[in-house]
């Protein structure tokens, strides 16, 4: 039943859509109906799962790669007092600035290929992964580390042992909004610039009117999204398993 | 259970001093020139009411709060062999504060694990789990454990530091009244020969386990007279003095408060 519900919901939502589509008789290059986008998915699937698999490549480099560099500026600024005094308006500062604002240069620098959309996601996702992080490393029950300091316990092992365990519950709050922002990141720098991706090929079919394409890639882009991110929801429930789960299955 | 102990050999005893403490909190004294001897191999009870600052002096103790600097320079807290008790007391707080993501055995063995030591420990951190009674739980992680259980994974991890001073700071009171009985039984028993201050606010614990008992209170806070109830720990509830000596500590502590 619990691996049927997304499943369930899905078909739902189609239903809804085939009936909109029935009752208010739109024409299809405004609301093409779920069979159309159905077939277009089924006609073009060689060129849609070509940009798929790049979009995914975009999205997943570019979570790893801000993901990584969250967790280091986290943990150098729980471990160097003078690293919490510079970096820390450097991260408020990243925040005033839109990222998207970002996109034209960062295609400009970084061109049309994957480097600027890696960059793009990494850039939107690096801010709630360190901001979370570190709040989880801030946070550390006092009495632990009373109790390590009477232990002997040096500083870089309080980090190691306590400090970071403790933080995992946040670091994995953290991850889950990288997760959901980052396929956004990927797509509007595939918008902004690129000849190829998921993205690329909404616009490209959107002024070719082939909405039922852009459809099919939109369809794609979801299902992508909503996997990689239930994919991290059960590698970070496997990470913490030590954590309550106050919604049990049989709330 | 006593010959089990042969595992660990108790450090030899050490007595501890403190002479003319001094904190202030927000500008106020808690207490200033306070003065106690933890005697060695005995039990040192500090009685008084919340907020009085017998927290304030335990940490002071332990190294993790500074006191301020008195006249006449010299060390507050001095032991009985010439060496800073820095890294030779243990410590056992109010909540267990076990680690939720360790099993009991690795919590037992934390104090190896925090000083980066991978090699062994397991053994006696098991041997030490089987004194407290809970060899069956070994691998279990604390939230499947009560209270009592988690209570006495924290003794058998202090028993583990195998430090000779150990600086207790209200252990029991989070427990039921049987659960804390059994418990300060247990830790009578797998303490003896150390030196054990023992921060509390229920005069039964303070007159069941300790060899003499102080009674804080004021502000500043200073220590009343001690009491040294005859007998040797733990001593039994329904012991007539222990009773009549229970009445006239709550009149000490009401009065104080009052």
């Amino acid at each position: 039943m619990r691996a049927l519900r997304p499943l369930i919901i899905l078909a739902g939502l189609i239903c809804l859509w085939q009936i909109v589509v029935s009752l208010s008789s739109v024409p299809p290059y405004i609301l093409p109906s779920p069979l159309e986008v159905a077939a277009a998915l089924w006609r073009r699937a060689d060129v849609i799962l070509k940009h798929a698999l790049l979009t995914a490549a975009e999205i997943l480099l570019g979570l790893t790669l801000g993901a990584f560099l969250g967790a280091c500026s986290a943990l150098s600024m729980a471990y160097f007092r003078p690293a919490r005094r510079w970096l820390l308006p450097v991260l408020v500062i990243s925040q005033a600035v839109p990222v998207f604002a970002l996109a034209p240069l960062l295609v400009l620098w970084f061109g049309y290929g994957i480097a600027s959309k890696v960059a793009m996601a990494t850039l939107i996702i690096y801010f709630p992964v360190t901001a979370a992080f570190h709040d989880g490393l801030r946070r550390t029950e006092p009495g632990w580390l009373d109790l390590a300091r009477t232990m002997n316990a040096s500083r870089a092992s309080m980090l190691l042992h306590v400090r970071i365990p403790a933080a995992l519950p946040a670091l994995s709050s953290g991850l889950r909004v990288a997760t959901a922002v980052a396929p956004i990141g990927a797509v509007i720098g595939e918008w902004v610039g690129s000849s190829a991706g998921l993205g690329y090929l909404m616009l490209h079919a959107n002024a070719r009117m082939q909405i039922d394409v852009m459809f099919a890639a939109l369809f794609t882009l979801a299902v992508l999204a909503v996997a990689l991110y239930f994919t991290m929801d059960t590698l970070l429930r496997r990470a913490t398993p030590w954590l309550p789960d106050s919604f049990p299955d049989n709330d | 259970m006593s010959e089990s102990m042969a595992s660990i050999t108790a450090p030899p005893p050490l007595s501890v001093t403190v002479h003319a403490a001094r904190v202030t909190h927000g500008g106020e004294a808690l207490f200033d020139g306070l003065d106690i001897t933890l005697a060695a191999g005995r039990w040192t009870c500090l009685l008084g009411t919340s907020g009085v600052g017998k927290s304030t002096l335990l940490h002071l103790i332990l190294g993790l709060k500074e006191t301020e600097q008195r006249a006449g320079g010299g060390d507050t807290v001095t032991c009985s062999d010439g060496l800073p008790l820095a890294g030779r007391a243990a410590f056992m707080a109010q909540t267990d504060l076990l680690l939720p993501w360790l099993t009991a055995l690795d919590n037992v063995n934390l104090g190896r694990r925090l000083r980066g030591s991978h090699d062994g420990g397991e053994v006696e951190a098991r041997a030490l789990l089987d004194q407290v009674g809970l060899a069956a739980n070994a691998g279990d992680r604390p939230a499947t454990l009560s209270g009592g259980m988690r209570q006495r994974v924290a003794l058998a991890r202090t028993l583990m530091e195998n430090r000779p001073v150990v600086l207790m700071d209200e252990p029991f009171s989070a427990l039921d009244a049987i659960t804390r009985i059994k418990l300060q039984n247990l830790a009578a028993e797998l303490l003896r020969g150390r030196t054990v201050f023992l921060v509390t606010h229920d005069p039964l614990e303070a007159l069941r386990l300790g060899h003499r008992i102080h009674v804080m209170a004021g502000r500043p806070a200073r220590l009343g007279e001690a009491m040294e109830p005859a007998g040797s720990p733990p001593r039994n509830v329904d012991d007539r003095q222990l009773l009549e000596m229970q009445g006239d500590l709550l009149c000490r502590l009401a009065e104080a408060s009052s």
